[in-house]
């Protein structure tokens, strides 16, 4: 209670503040989360990624107070997320009477996996969503998370953070490579009443304010991220709707093949990026 | 409910005129002007300044710096700014950058305000609608027209 009230205070503060991110224009490529974990926030661009020389976290387009509360986890509000996750990956469910934690006792057995999804297996695109999805539907015999629910994001989070500091690198040859075109076409395709590409404002203007917000380069090495705005953990693919409904246009469903293909894509264009799992943003 | 009545109202007025509206996809351009007003009727700067503002209008604020609207807070910086645009363009340059900026400059970012065809997934409430009506863009042409 006291700590949503306090959170409630800080986007307040937040939002009548004027402090700029500066560390966008100064040259800040490195920060440590807990004084200990390394995370590359800016990199050269992969080759495949023509329109940027520079990859950037969305880390250094906020505002110094945001930033800061992403530095130490007892200052990251997603770590009341985190635990509920704790609690939901040891918790028994469905027909064979287990939990997630039955099978996999280590945590740490999933380092590295955040950083390489979403991936190509079989002719289609493996997200961290179908994963949980496929243990609780076929191992525990238990019902589908939402993809968009907190159980679903919490439990993204607490497997994602396992990978924290390590570098992103999803494929985007071999059997990926289809649905890594189709992401492409996506990313440079106009959509809604406002006609705007993903290009238009994350590759062409990032750094750019538009109106009161400041423009990143849309990178989702961050998701599962907290939200000042709506206070909780947000799913990469509900923000691409909400991206899309911004720009007047009909989203494309949460789970479906043209975001599942926009998810490899933009989590390629930040290949190098360390993975920042859970992070804090506007 | 206000604005519909309003929207109303200024549509009789130009139909009443005998000013019939030119629909989004017979507007002509000339060089990426347009030099005939849609409506007949002159537009109103003062509504103009409103619609420029409006978040869920013309929205321009979100791009564009306007010391004129000095004391909102917040001026984009994704496109120039205003200040002076009189001066830049002339009435019907701006309509037809209103219009349909995409005829002047090719890739720009800058939303079509009156314009319906070649659009992608449009969300359905706003399906072949326009970002502005006729008169919302002339009244904005003329606000813009102030700005010297």
């Amino acid at each position: 209670m006291i700590r949503k009230a306090l959170h409630a205070a800080v986007s307040l503060v937040l939002s009548g503040a004027l402090a700029l991110p500066l560390t966008a224009e100064e040259h800040i490529s490195e920060i440590l989360i807990n004084e200990e974990i390394p995370i590359t926030v800016r990199t050269e661009a992969p080759p495949y990624v023509e329109g940027l020389d520079e990859i950037m976290s969305g880390w250094l387009f906020r505002s110094e107070e945001t930033q800061a509360l992403q530095l130490d986890d007892f200052d990251n509000p997603s770590f009341v997320f985190v635990d509920q996750g704790m609690d939901l990956f040891n918790k028994v469910e469905g027909t064979a009477g287990k939990s997630c934690a039955a099978c996999h006792q280590d945590l740490g057995e999933f380092a590295g996996l955040r950083a390489s999804l979403p991936r190509v297996e079989d002719g289609k695109i493996v997200t961290m969503e179908d994963l949980i999805n496929e243990c609780r539907v076929e191992r525990m015999g238990a019902e589908p998370w939402k993809w968009t629910s907190t159980q679903m994001t919490s439990v993204n989070a607490l497997i994602s953070m396992q990978s924290r500091g390590m570098p992103v690198n999803v494929k985007v040859d071999g059997e990926a490579r289809p649905f890594w075109e189709k992401g492409k076409e996506l990313y440079y395709t106009r959509f809604g009443q406002l006609d705007l590409a993903c290009a238009n404002c994350h590759e062409n203007n990032y750094g750019n304010m538009i109106r009161a917000d400041r423009l990143s380069q849309g990178q989702i090495n961050g998701f599962p991220t907290y939200r000042l705005k709506n206070a909780k953990l947000n799913a990469v693919q509900a923000r691409f709707k909400g991206c899309m409904k911004n720009i007047r246009a009909e989203p494309f469903k949460v789970g479906s093949e043209e975001f599942k293909a926009l998810e490899l894509y933009l989590a390629s264009r930040g290949n190098g990026l360390s993975v920042e799992a859970p992070s804090v943003r506007n | 409910m206000r604005n519909t009545a309003i929207t109303l109202a200024a549509f009789l007025l130009a139909a009443g005129a005998a000013h019939a509206q030119t629909m989004p996809s017979d507007v002509v351009f000339e060089d990426g002007a347009v030099a005939q007003s849609l409506t007949g009727v002159p537009g109103d700067p003062a509504n103009g300044r409103a619609v420029f503002k409006n978040r869920k209008k013309g929205n321009c604020l979100a791009c564009h710096v306007n010391s004129d609207l000095a004391d909102e807070q917040f001026h984009g910086e994704i496109g120039p700014p205003l200040d002076g645009v009189a001066e830049r363009y002339t009435e019907a340059e701006l309509r037809g950058i209103i219009v349909n900026a995409k005829m002047v400059f090719e890739d720009t970012i800058m939303p079509a305000f009156y314009r319906v065809d070649g659009l992608n997934r449009v969300l359905k409430k706003f399906q072949g609608k326009t970002i502005l009506t006729a008169q919302e863009v002339e009244d904005v042409v003329a606000y813009l027209m102030t700005l010297k």
